[in-house]
């Protein structure tokens, strides 16, 4: 069995081949510090302001307003911690949502124990947060409206523009987690009324260890890692050339197929989506059913729990993923899950399988052919399966 | 993660399905936290089980673990399985990764539960049985058996 399917594309994608060339002349050939003096430096200082702009132009932003960093989650720990800082003379409140990436949400419990108040909204049963209240949720001393552009998990993509608007109204500024959302569907910060956009090198077929963080002209944030002179001296460090030319030419080439990407994926989800709700009973989406991303489809199996499902998909080859406590290392299920109100032993059995460009009719195919036998297999040996045959009632969708 | 052993039963898991009117049935483990496992035991007048099934909602280490028990208990006196710890399926199965050994603790309160419904039905008192925990939901509680 070498067939490998990789459906796990929101963990992470392969860096692309025209990518890895791009990047593997800056491991050896162009090895220099972009800082430095001499003329063997100005090479790779070339190759850091290409990438830039490479990944500026992705987001409609200007390339002096790209702060690369190490990934995502220092992106949006930066994004906090240092506007809760350099913003806490206007007030200490923080407005963000039930269904943030941990490196959101842990950050504002961070931030709540250095005194600061944290509204979490509640969001809709497709994932949404309702624009309604988060108008109510502002108060005088809200200093920043950080809500992601679409899931991880099941995918949904928020009302950003309405949200950027909002919070331009009432002179709040608004962070986007957009590291699932970067390169997969269009993003313009001057649109949408973003003021910072945390974004992540490898969800989009860039290597790992590199993210950006953009921040609009004028916003006052200050430095999170401290050291040397880089990144206008709000990010020290060296600069991760062979990186930061990723990450640029996987938002150049994003940017290039966007559209086509978007429709050879939505149709393959689609597609998927449709069989799986069609051929396997007890069966619901999560997420929303159109404003999701154009690669996630994520469903909930009734009366299987996600562990087992993963580790059957997997001797077949096929990468997958889950919302259930066994995959998350907690006794309770993806939090994401919960709060859009499923129960939690409807939580346990859900399924993410994201899709990219390379991903194929055939293996959505095969996967939907196995899934169907590997659920009906667990359905076989599960005692809630059993009570539901008995009691005959009907338990779901 | 997991030992060839718990992969072989996860993968074939032994004696599952139900009994038609067993001598006792026990479920334990709680939807909430994604375990739930249910026993059957066929015990004949000698006291010696005869037969034994399962069914369980959960992970990998959850089927391994109700599979293993059941073939601990298999053939064993009402006193015998009452021995069989969770301790020794966990052995029996070369081991469990951390964070799954709940699971066997889990089996070891199945087999527990469906010994105490035996007792209960056979109106026996079992030397050492304590009332198990159902600490699972009302729906799977009320039912009837």
């Amino acid at each position: 069995m070498s067939r490998l399917i990789y459906l796990d594309n929101a963990a992470t994608t392969q860096v692309k081949e025209e990518v890895l060339n791009e990047m593997l002349p800056y491991f050896r050939k162009v090895y220099s510090n972009p800082s430095a003096v001499y003329s063997f430096a100005q090479e790779g200082k070339v190759a850091v302001d290409k990438g830039r702009k490479q990944a500026a132009d992705l987001i409609g932003a200007q390339a002096e307003e790209i702060y690369f960093t190490a990934g995502g989650s220092e992106s949006d720990n930066w994004a906090l911690k240092a506007t809760a800082e350099a913003y806490q003379d206007k007030g200490k409140h923080i407005i963000t949502s039930k269904i943030e990436h941990h490196a959101i949400l842990h950050t504002c419990e961070y931030l709540e124990k250095k005194g600061f108040e944290v509204t979490y909204l509640d969001v809709d049963e497709d994932g949404k947060v309702k624009l309604d209240e988060l108008k109510k949720a502002i108060r005088e001393d809200t200093i920043l409206i950080s809500i992601m552009a679409a899931n991880n998990e099941i995918g949904t993509i928020q009302p950003l523009k309405e949200i950027g608007q909002i919070a331009r109204e009432r002179g709040v500024l608004f962070h986007t987690d957009a590291v699932q959302a970067y390169g997969h569907i269009p993003l313009n910060v001057d649109e949408l009324n973003i003021d910072m956009l945390s974004a992540s090198g490898h969800k989009l077929g860039g290597p790992k260890g590199i993210g950006l963080l953009y921040i609009r002209k004028g916003v006052k944030i200050k430095s999170f890692i401290h050291g040397g002179a880089q990144e206008r001296s709000r990010r020290a460090g060296t600069h991760n050339t062979p990186g930061i030319v990723g990450i640029g030419a996987a938002a150049e080439s994003a940017r290039i197929h966007l559209q086509e990407n978007i429709e050879k994926e939505i149709k393959l989800r689609d597609y998927l989506i449709e069989r799986v709700l069609k051929e396997i009973p007890y069966t619901r989406l999560n997420g929303h059913r159109k404003d999701r991303l154009p690669g996630n489809a994520n469903f909930s199996f009734q009366f299987i729990e996600g562990e087992s499902m993963l580790i059957l998909l997997d001797q077949l080859g096929i990468c997958a993923s889950s919302g259930s406590a066994c995959t998350s290392g907690s006794l309770d299920p993806s939090h994401v899950l919960l709060a859009i109100g499923l129960p939690h032993e409807i939580a346990h059995g859900s399924l993410r399988l994201s899709l990219s460009e390379e991903t194929t009719i055939e293996d959505i195919d095969f996967v939907v052919d196995e899934l169907k036998k590997i659920i009906e297999r667990l359905r076989g040996m599960s005692p809630l399966y059993e009570d539901f045959l008995k009691s005959g009632k009907e338990g779901g969708e | 993660m997991y030992s060839e052993k718990v992969m072989d039963h996860f993968n074939h898991p032994r004696n599952v399905g139900e009994i038609e009117h067993p001598s006792g049935v026990g479920t334990v483990g709680n939807a909430k936290c994604g375990d739930i496992m249910r026993m059957y035991l066929d015990i004949d007048e000698d006291g010696i089980i005869r037969d034994v099934k399962f069914k369980t909602f959960g992970c990998g280490a959850a089927v391994a673990t109700s599979s293993m028990a059941t073939e601990l208990v298999k053939g064993k006196t009402v006193e015998e399985a009452l021995k069989v710890t969770n301790k020794a399926v966990m052995e029996a199965l070369d081991g469990l990764p951390p964070v799954k050994v709940h699971c066997s603790l889990l089996a070891e309160e199945a087999i527990h539960a469906a010994l105490w419904d035996y007792a209960a039905k056979h109106h026996l008192t079992i030397e050492g049985l304590e009332k198990p925990v159902n600490d699972i939901e009302e729906k799977i509680q009320d039912e009837e058996y």
